[in-house]
């Protein structure tokens, strides 16, 4: 396998499992349910994106034809994020979930 | 280089999962619990694209696909459940 | 009842079909065309209307500043966490909203989700109000207004053909 390939395949999986950890870190440490939902909607789709993006570059390589349906799973990754992330807020403000003490305005219901 | 990178990799994403599980288990609500399992699911997929490149197998794809849609789907189904108890509007 | 009713579906429906196979082979395009060509016309009455785009070449711009700003949320978030989550300002802002299609709305929504520092929390049942997450915010205002002027305006700007 050509250096370089090799090269772009490591990057992109360590970009990938460290923003991968970064946003289950988040959920972890932070305050309350409305800022734990920032981390993994947002690092966590990235992360899973980048790591699958190498993969298809691998494999790209290794069966000497262009593999591209990796592609799938980050573009729907991508589109079920928000959405997923929008209905468990709702269902989050319905519940009247805990707030942190310096959150400024107030959630509906 | 990548026989070194790969169980990095899987290191920080079994990490990742730990702090999941970790959330799972401590709530402290059920909306808590529905985002870690969804966080949960989705480094799962990462898991399992990470082991295809490490067999170099081809027969992975399928498995992370239908582990996305289903997780997608069932997430929703509890949040649904979760605002109405009911999940068909 | 037309022949094709969704053209654009139809070679969407092919094209995943063959991504899905991985193939290009002919065998698989003729069966890819077909069920783009019978799935629109089964599911043709759920499906939702989306309005015609007027200007692509400004939607290739928009969506390049979107991955953009994906990348960017992410190092913004990244920061959040990794620093003192007691330092946290977190804040609800609504946002009055001038789109009424449903699909510019949806696609709104879920670009303030993947943008940085909000997500978006609920819409009103009118469609005229979204509410927000701000993660780390010192002007809760502030946040609405960037979200109006940089995706609210060009999407508008994109999906209207009347002015043109």
């Amino acid at each position: 396998m050509p250096f370089w390939i090799e090269l772009i395949v490591s990057l992109l999986l360590i970009l990938g499992s460290v923003f991968a950890l970064i946003g289950a870190l988040g959920l972890y440490r932070l305050p309350d349910f409305f800022t734990r939902l920032h981390g993994p909607t947002k690092a966590t789709t990235l992360g899973v994106g980048s790591i699958v993006i190498a993969s298809m570059v691998f494999f790209s390589w290794r069966n000497g034809t262009p593999s591209l349906h990796e592609l799938l799973i980050t573009i729907f990754l991508f589109f079920t994020a928000p959405v997923s992330a929008h209905m468990m807020a709702k269902a989050a403000m319905q519940q009247k979930l805990p707030l942190n003490d310096k959150t400024q305005g107030k959630p509906w219901e | 280089m990548l026989e070194y990178v790969v169980p990095l990799c899987m290191t920080l994403l079994g990490t990742a999962m730990l702090l999941n599980t970790l959330r799972l288990l401590k709530g402290p609500d059920m909306p808590d619990r529905v985002l870690a399992l969804d966080t949960l699911y989705i480094n799962g997929l990462a898991m399992i694209v990470l082991f295809g490149i490490w067999l170099a197998s081809d027969l992975f794809f399928e498995a992370a696909l239908l582990i996305a849609v289903m997780g997608f789907v069932s997430t929703v189904a509890v949040s649904k459940h979760l605002l109405h108890g009911d999940i068909i509007d | 009842m037309k022949i094709l009713p969704h053209p654009l579906l139809t070679i969407f429906l092919t094209l995943l079909w063959l991504l899905l196979n991985n193939t290009v082979a002919f065998g698989q395009l003729l069966l890819g065309l077909f069920l783009g060509w019978v799935i629109p016309l089964l599911a043709g009455r759920f499906l939702l209307k989306v309005p015609p785009v007027c200007k692509p070449f400004k939607l290739c711009l928009f969506l390049l500043l979107i991955l953009y700003d994906i990348v960017v949320a992410n190092l913004h978030v990244a920061r959040l966490v990794l620093g003192s989550p007691r330092k946290l300002r977190p804040a609800f802002v609504e946002v009055p909203m001038d789109i009424e299609d449903e699909f510019i709305l949806t696609i709104l929504t879920s670009i303030a989700s993947l943008t940085p520092g909000t997500v978006s929390a609920g819409l009103s049942t009118d469609h005229r109000t979204l509410l927000l997450h701000v993660l780390d915010t010192d002007k809760p205002q502030d946040v609405a207004e960037e979200l109006k002027t940089r995706y609210e305006a060009p999407l508008l700007e994109i999906f209207r053909c009347s002015s043109t």
